[in-house]
């Protein structure tokens, strides 16, 4: 489309705020270390205190690195999901990926009290969660792929994710009904989602799927811009709608769905930032906002883990609570005071 | 016209319309046989349901060919790649989904798709022919507007320049001129005439404006009956086949005054 040169110095000030957010992110915590010290910690620099370097290398960069990935991974794929569907209202777990991973999280915790606890001393080692959640979501995946090479109505997909969400929601249920309150509890505190328990070789495999869902993002982006003007104008200009359809699938599946597996089902980040991003920068342009969707999408996670560890204490806040109850006043306050709603 | 020899932009040859539901075929219309030649301006009409959208949609290759064969300047429709028929037809739709969010300029840009790199960047011939298409239907006053600001009039010709800007020697379109007050109806038409003639493209648009159309348009197909009548306005009007399109005890056609007036 015509240049996006204006939006040029939106991005590159989006940019600057990922990496300030990113180094407030890490100095703050339990212990608060100075930003100079992050600084030259990260550059490969003498610190002054070792334990410092200690907390940085091994705790805190991974969980700003997790941060960066899942707040723009899922809010890439809700910017997919809502110019797929042209619904604002779409977001990367329409697709019933988080209820798919939630299903197999479920069976693992809960499960045990009704499959015997043989079938609990094999599961629970350390990868299990992410085997069981990403097992779950691939089940979803698979049908909802299968749904959309038979279907020809987009929209369908859209209803067939749901109803998978409400159906695995519904099996959940009646497992955590026939559950014992602690294994209940497990299972609640799974779904608050975290940032900070992965392992540097768990936020290099995070990465990898990232690094392939944000690339096919970034190859969709002409198809992209033409479903603006719906399907049947998109096929008139060329665009090979189901391959289309598939790819931003695949990259919205890579996604949101290794984001699930490792850090839990975050709710909001997806749905609010692409909105988020449309008023700050009132382009329909995916050239533009595919870029400012990751920068902002990093951004909100970055601030909200910030918050969430409430700096200073030893107490932290579970991170799916902070991104609403953060960004959702911050979207209500925008459109109430642009009063026009830019999709 | 006659003077010079014109090309044959989109020819049917014994086609049939319709929908295919399993091993079902339901025909909507059959035995069309029609010519386009660059520069003509050609409507179809007939009442709801005769199947002119379901022609329009098999001609830009959205529907499934029943029988016969649409030729796209010499090709088989069938045989042509979606991204090549981008380059010789275009269309105007009704639909309504597309974004509103988009700027004017940004929508018709978005028709030089079938031409830009993979991510879509326009070069400075891609931009000659985007302001030259928003030149050709008047709307450089509204171009930075976004579309949601437009009334329907506007919009439309938003659409229009769209198509012009994609560049392809057959415009299809259709119904342009529903929810368009009298004049803007008239204006559109009278539009599209225009642009048939400066650019030499074929416009092929579906309309209910039968009076309109026989006053501007260069030759017309009426579907009735599940069957195609091609021609010639006055020789459509001589050959009586306005008078049974429509149930006769409302309206009739008056040869007169070529149009249709109430009993």
């Amino acid at each position: 489309m015509l240049s996006q040169k204006k939006y040029t110095f939106a991005l590159l000030l989006m940019f600057l705020a990922v990496i300030l957010t990113g180094l407030f992110n890490i100095s703050l915590g339990s212990v608060n270390i100075p930003i100079s010290e992050v600084t030259s910690s990260l550059l490969g620099l003498e610190v002054d205190k070792d334990t410092w370097r200690y907390i940085i290398l091994n705790y805190r960069l991974p969980k700003a690195i997790t941060a960066i990935i899942t707040g723009s991974g899922l809010a890439v794929s809700g910017l997919l999901m809502q110019t797929l569907f042209r619904n604002p209202l779409a977001g990367p777990y329409v697709l019933g990926l988080s209820s798919g991973a939630s299903l197999g999280v479920a069976i693992v915790f809960m499960g045990a009290s009704i499959f015997g606890a043989s079938f609990a001393a094999i599961f629970l080692s350390g990868w299990t969660l992410v085997i069981a959640s990403s097992l779950g979501s691939l089940l979803v995946l698979f049908a909802v792929i299968l749904a959309s090479i038979r279907l020809r109505d987009t929209m369908a997909i859209l209803i067939i994710g749901l109803m998978f969400a409400s159906f695995t929601a519904a099996i959940v249920s009646v497992l955590a009904y026939f559950s014992p309150a602690s294994q209940l509890q497990q299972y609640v505190f799974w779904s608050y989602g975290s940032l900070g328990n992965l392992s540097w070789n768990e936020v290099l495999i995070l990465g990898l799927f990232w690094i392939i869902g944000i690339l096919i993002s970034i190859g969709s982006i002409k198809n992209l811009n033409s479903l603006l003007l719906g399907e049947q104008y998109a096929r008139s200009l060329g665009t090979n709608i189901r391959k289309n359809r598939f790819m931003i699938i695949i990259a919205t599946s890579l996604l949101a769905g290794s984001i699930t597996a490792f850090a839990g089902p975050i709710a909001f980040v997806g749905l609010a930032v692409p909105h988020l991003v449309r008023q700050i920068i009132p382009s329909a342009n995916h050239v533009t906002l595919v870029p400012a969707v990751i920068f902002g999408g990093a951004i909100l996670m970055l601030l909200c883990d910030i918050i969430a560890q409430l700096p200073g204490s030893e107490f932290s806040l579970p991170i799916n609570a902070i991104t609403s109850l953060i960004g959702a006043p911050v979207v209500i306050w925008l459109l109430v005071r642009k009063r026009k709603f830019n999709f | 016209m006659s003077a010079k020899t014109s090309n044959i932009v989109l020819k049917t040859a014994n086609l049939s319309i319709g929908y295919r539901k399993k091993k079902e075929v339901q025909i909507v219309a059959s035995e069309i046989d029609m010519e386009i030649k660059e520069g003509e301006l050609i409507a179809v009409i007939g009442i709801n349901g005769a199947g002119k959208s379901t022609l329009l949609k098999t001609l830009s290759g959205i529907n499934h060919i029943i029988e016969g064969e649409v030729f796209i300047s010499n090709n088989k429709l069938s045989k042509t790649d979606p991204s090549e028929l981008a380059k010789k037809i275009s269309l105007v739709l009704t639909e309504q989904t597309l974004s509103k969010n988009l700027s004017v300029i940004e929508l018709v840009a978005l028709g030089r798709q079938p031409y830009t790199n993979w991510i879509g960047r326009l070069t400075k011939n891609d931009l000659k022919k985007i302001m030259h298409a928003i030149q050709l239907v008047n709307i450089e006053e509204i171009k930075d507007k976004k579309c949601h600001e437009l009334s329907d009039g506007q919009f439309q010709k938003v659409l229009i320049a769209r198509a012009l800007a994609q560049d392809t020697s057959l415009i299809i379109l259709d119904e342009p001129t529903t929810h368009l007050d009298l004049y803007h109806k008239a204006y559109v038409l009278k539009l599209l005439q225009q642009l048939s003639r400066e650019t030499n493209k074929a416009i092929l648009f579906a309309s209910h404006e039968i009076n309109l159309a026989l006053q501007l348009c260069d030759k017309l197909l009426i579907l009735k009956d599940k069957k195609a009548i091609f021609g010639k306005p006055s020789d459509l009007i001589s050959s009586e086949a306005f008078n049974d399109l429509f149930p006769s005890h409302l309206i009739y056609f008056d040869k007169e005054s070529s149009s249709f007036k109430i009993k």
